[in-house]
């Protein structure tokens, strides 16, 4: 028996993705972490503002990712809360340090990337250039 | 020394809503949704490389592009209402290599600043109990070491 509403694409879950969408893009802005700026001050440790928003973030959705499986009996559109195991080797630790340089570099990472690109800070769309050439690179990497 | 020189109430207030979000798709979808995602996902489109042609791609490119498509919205939306106009001095070609750099280095770590340190850390993953003190570290030296 297969769920529609649980197929990938319906329309619900899109209306949630693009609300939780906005909902993410609204905190970036307010938090202002769409200039790269604010993440630079943060990373030569002027503000520390960041851990805040972290903090915030990570906070929230740990209360959520681990109370609504014991509560509910899986998500309100049905299907089944994402439990992929992740993988942690040589790759986890390179990439990290990869993405940490770049991300030092300019100060700008994938959300407020494309965020920013919303608020109209159009130089960051070199950034996501960068990402997506980036990524098309992750993936001539992992084809061969 | 000032810990936040600009405040603090904006930064949790921003870090708060981020968490809704992401919480939002997950109570609803089962989704775990980190951003870096998208950058790999939307390559399915038009690429024919193999890493591409991945079902999970296939599957997931409508959703995660819609998903940016709502983070783009979102801080269209506090542009409009607040008016607030932001600018940046960081030179194009910092935001090209820098991006460059992450957008690789995230797709083979698995994860960001979201996927790794939201959503892994919330997750409980062991991996992001790596990635993150490796990428805030690396992050701090390089901004250091780069004026």
């Amino acid at each position: 028996m297969t769920d529609k509403r649980a197929a990938p694409a319906a329309p619900s879950r899109l209306m949630i993705a693009l609300a939780g969408g906005c909902l993410f893009g609204l905190g970036l802005s307010v938090s202002r972490m769409i200039r790269p700026e604010i993440v630079l001050d943060f990373l030569r440790l002027r503000d520390l503002g960041l851990l805040l928003v972290l903090g915030g973030a990570a906070g929230v959705t740990l209360l959520v990712y681990q109370l609504a499986p014991r509560v509910l009996r899986g998500p309100l559109l049905g299907g089944s809360f994402d439990s992929r195991p992740g993988t942690l080797d040589r790759r986890t630790v390179v990439g990290a340090a990869l993405f940490g340089a770049g991300w030092g570099l300019c100060g700008v990472c994938p959300g407020p990337a494309l965020a920013g690109l919303g608020a109209g800070l159009w130089p960051l769309g070199w950034a996501v250039l960068g990402l997506s050439a980036g990524a098309w690179l992750h993936g001539l990497y992992s084809s061969r | 020394m000032a810990l936040f020189p600009r405040g603090w109430e904006h930064y949790l207030a921003g870090g708060v809503l981020i968490g809704s979000g992401v919480s939002l798709i997950y109570l609803a979808t089962g989704a775990v949704a980190g951003t870096s995602s998208f950058f790999s996902a939307e390559w399915s489109w038009v690429s024919g490389l193999p890493f591409f042609r991945q079902a999970r791609w296939r599957q997931e490119r409508v959703w995660r592009l819609v998903y940016a498509a709502g983070l783009i919205a979102g801080a269209g939306l506090w542009r409009w209402r607040t008016g607030v106009a932001l600018t940046t001095a960081v030179a194009p070609w910092r935001l090209l290599v820098g991006g460059l750099l992450a957008g690789f280095g995230t797709r083979l770590s698995g994860g960001c600043t979201a996927g790794h340190g939201i959503c892994g850390l919330a997750s409980l993953k062991r991996e992001s109990f790596v990635a993150v003190p490796v990428f805030l570290l690396t992050a701090i030296l390089v901004a250091h070491l780069l004026p």
